[in-house]
């Protein structure tokens, strides 16, 4: 019969308009107002329940007085973005990360400190310059780095109104907040340690090292024979 | 009295939302009727290849994402398996098994994304669309579990991925791959019984097998023609020669039956992941390979079945740590050699259907 086909299909949109528990397709921002029938699908139940249990909050959603709740939508431990997480102490300044970039946006300039180099110090780092403005987080520099000084950061909101400012210095980069990502950081994963979680852990600058040495012939095996 | 009429050119895209991004077409029509198609690109080349040959072996990996953005993951597996047949790397079992999870997953999203935006070409606005991004939006979750990125992943590497997925990652995947085949029920009830979708697409576009084969087109397109062939059968790469999946093919290759045959392939799919969670093995994920690979010299192409056809990588070395020679066969351009025979004698409405049955992603069309 003809239309049977239209019919079937309107009953799958109605099915996905009332049935609770289907997941929302947009995320709403912060902002913005919820009808009664969102309000009552972020609750998990049927609108129609929602309406007779707690009619009040439904009567307000009609009228547009009730707001998404401020509750961001999970990023995942491994997420890849701004905010990069730089440790002073263990950057030595060998420019590995600025090798490896593939857009070549990561700038060092080091000089030789004034204690002996022979004895295990290291490079003072006058700029270690960050153009986020081309980076495209890859993630590439993380794993070039040898000695776990650079992780990615999981901002993503770091809008600004020049492209100047999105440049990142070494200042601005030892000013922020550590948030490390999991991102090819094997001893954080095992640590089940969330960047993005406030209220756990944080790590310290510690235990995002990774604590063994390599062997010289594992790092051979890395590296390349050289 | 005759009126005196004559044909009219006009430039589809490069703007027009139903061109799947950057593309235009010139079309002279006789009134609705389209009498000739001439296809335009390059508005978004970038010189993938050219800049592939002054970056080191690991660096293309984020190039390569950057092809077709549907289905990133497919884009990587098929660049590293071709530099691990220039280099002679064997990526160890796990990361075979993981890598063909992630290709099949890449499969669904974009066959998801295909059959939406079909849907919307068709002038059914955003809500089949909506449907087919609900689920894409799950797998992509995923995506972003395993390596921190949803579109642009770089998740893999020669001989092996980067990262072993996360414990979450698998109780994750088997609830999505659950869930999948009803909700492809779901889109199926909405769209393949449908008069009006029936209506627009059967014995639209039509396209024979031989005309297919001689225009070298791969992929769903070919197969909605009857033809079965399939990389992932006929060349099996990775850890596929264990699988058991079958090859779904179309009756008279219209449009109709190009959408069938992604649904059925995304259903094929769905059976491949279930296996590969049963089957994979534990072990290490990455091959002992360094960092800077320095591929002998010569020659190699590596072809998988992306979502849109046969991708392959032709990868010349000449020793040194970056490629001598990066030729990618991008399935997308191909099968937009057969365009203007499909196009010609049908009406205005009936070309962005059948563009759009295609599946094009300009970015791998350009690169």
């Amino acid at each position: 019969m003809y239309g049977v086909g239209l019919i079937k299909g309107l009953g799958v949109t109605i099915k996905n308009l009332i049935l609770p528990g289907r997941q929302f397709t947009i995320h709403q921002y912060p902002d913005r107002k919820i009808g009664p029938i969102g309000l009552a699908r972020m609750e998990g139940k049927n609108p129609l329940a929602f309406a007779l249990s707690r009619p009040g909050e439904t009567l307000k959603a009609m009228m547009g007085l009730v707001s998404v709740p401020d509750k961001r939508q999970d990023q995942h431990p491994r997420f890849r973005g701004e905010e990069f997480s730089w440790y002073d102490n263990r950057c030595t300044g060998c420019a590995s990360c600025a090798k490896y970039c593939p857009l070549g946006i990561i700038k060092i300039v080091t000089s030789p400190s004034e204690t002996a180099m022979q004895e295990g110090d290291k490079y003072a780092i006058d700029v270690f310059d960050i153009d986020i403005g081309r980076c495209m987080f890859c993630g590439l520099c993380v794993e070039a780095c040898p000695y776990d000084a650079l992780h990615m950061g999981s901002g993503f909101e770091e809008g600004t109104y020049t492209r100047a400012e999105l440049v990142i210095n070494v200042d601005m980069l030892k000013a922020a907040p550590k948030k490390p990502s999991q991102w090819f950081r094997p001893q954080l994963t095992s640590q089940n340690y969330n960047p993005l979680d406030s209220d756990g852990k944080e790590a310290s600058s510690q235990d995002v090292h990774r604590h063994e040495k390599p062997s010289q012939s594992d790092q051979e095996k890395t590296w390349g024979q050289r | 009295m005759a009126v005196k009429t004559e044909p009219v050119t006009i430039n589809l895209g490069p703007q027009h939302p139903s061109t799947h991004g950057v593309f235009r077409l010139r079309v002279k029509f006789d009134g609705e009727v389209v009498l000739d198609v001439e296809p335009v690109f390059g508005y978004l080349h970038r010189g993938t290849e050219k800049l592939a040959e002054s970056r080191t072996y690991v660096q293309i990996v984020t190039l390569t994402d950057r092809l077709d953005y549907t289905a990133s993951m497919s884009n990587n597996l098929s660049y590293v398996l071709a530099v691990e047949k220039l280099a002679g790397i064997e990526a160890p079992e796990r990361a075979q098994y993981i890598r063909v999870i992630c290709a099949e997953l890449a499969r669904i999203s974009s066959h998801l994304m295909a059959t939406g935006f079909l849907l919307n070409d068709l002038g059914a606005f955003a809500t089949p669309l909506m449907y087919c991004f609900r689920e894409r939006e799950r797998i992509l979750d995923l995506f972003e579990m395993l390596c921190g990125a949803r579109i642009t992943v770089s998740y893999m590497r020669p001989g092996g991925v980067l990262q072993d997925p996360p414990d979450d990652f698998w109780p994750a995947l088997t609830r999505i791959n659950d869930d999948l085949p009803q909700y492809f029920d779901e889109l199926e009830s909405l769209i393949t019984g449908n008069e009006i979708v029936l209506a627009r697409t059967r014995d639209v576009g039509t396209i024979s097998a031989e005309h297919a084969i001689n225009a070298s087109i791969s992929g769903p397109i070919l197969r909605a023609t009857g033809v079965q062939w399939d990389v992932r059968r006929a060349d099996p790469y990775e850890i596929y020669d264990r699988l058991d999946f079958d090859i779904p093919i179309g009756a008279v290759g219209d449009t109709f039956d190009r959408y069938l045959v992604r649904i059925q392939e995304m259903r094929e799919s769905v059976k491949i992941i279930r296996q590969c969670i049963e089957q994979t093995p534990d072990g290490p994920y990455r091959a002992d390979a360094p960092w800077f690979i320095r591929a002998p010299e010569g020659d190699a192409y590596a072809a998988v079945e992306g979502p849109k056809g046969e991708l392959g990588f032709y990868m010349v070395s000449d020793g040194d740590i970056s490629p001598y020679r990066c030729k990618i066969r991008a399935p997308s351009f191909i099968n937009l050699t057969a365009l203007t025979d499909m196009l010609v004698g049908w009406k205005m409405g009936d070309l962005i259907t059948i563009f759009g049955s295609l599946d094009v992603v300009l970015g791998e069309v350009d690169r």
